[in-house]
């Protein structure tokens, strides 16, 4: 990590990503307890209709100065709560949000 | 000037393939965990790629996030679209809608 910048919590990436979509459900998970790597799930009624290249353009933008100094990687899921509805009926549409990255 | 230079360079690259990677590494050393997940994605469908390296080159490294408005490598474009990094390009493998995207970008 970068000396003389603060590493991020999991509750800064939070609130920043419900200041930019108020309606926000977020859950940030620290992968490896470094505070650098990252996974959040959002699910937002703002992404109906939207593209996954637009759903994540808009966290990015929520997180952006955060994303270029203080987050080294971050998995991103982004659903919609009609989605996240189906994903809890079938289980198998939310594993692979568990994927551990390699650094 | 030249971050006009590096953006043309990219354009020029992405335009002319079909399909094209900016990751860090190789296809066949890749150097970090997220560019190695989606090269594999790629590998399955059998089809040749293109794929830059971006850390043998600093200005296309930052160049490319500047590009697509994108903070984050690996990136992956078909037809010249950006289709997205690591999670979307896995996401819509596993749920089928990456292959047709795919097939019809070489078959053209």
């Amino acid at each position: 990590m970068p000396t003389g910048i603060e590493p991020i919590t999991a509750e800064e990436i939070q609130s920043l990503i419900r200041e930019a979509i108020p309606d926000a459900q977020v859950r940030v998970q620290d992968f490896t307890g470094g505070g650098d790597h990252y996974e959040a799930v959002v699910v937002s009624a703002a992404f109906a209709g939207k593209t996954k290249v637009a759903r994540h353009r808009m966290v990015y933008g929520a997180l952006q100065e955060a994303l270029v100094q203080r987050i080294h990687a971050l998995a991103l899921t982004t659903l919609t709560p009609e989605e996240l509805g189906q994903a809890e009926e079938q289980p198998s549409g939310l594993v692979n949000i568990q994927t551990r990255n390699p650094r | 000037m030249a971050n006009n230079n590096v953006l043309a360079q990219i354009d020029e690259q992405v335009k002319k393939n079909k399909i094209i990677v900016y990751m860090k590494g190789t296809p066949s050393f890749p150097m970090c965990g997220f560019s190695a997940a989606t090269v594999q994605v790629l590998d399955s469908y059998n089809v040749p790629y293109e794929s830059v390296n971006v850390l043998e080159d600093p200005a296309i490294r930052e160049g490319i996030k500047r590009y697509s408005n994108w903070p984050t490598i690996p990136q992956v474009y078909i037809n010249g679209e950006l289709v997205g990094g690591c999670d979307i390009v896995r996401e819509m493998h596993a749920n089928g809608e990456l292959e047709p995207l795919i097939r019809a970008a070489v078959q053209e």
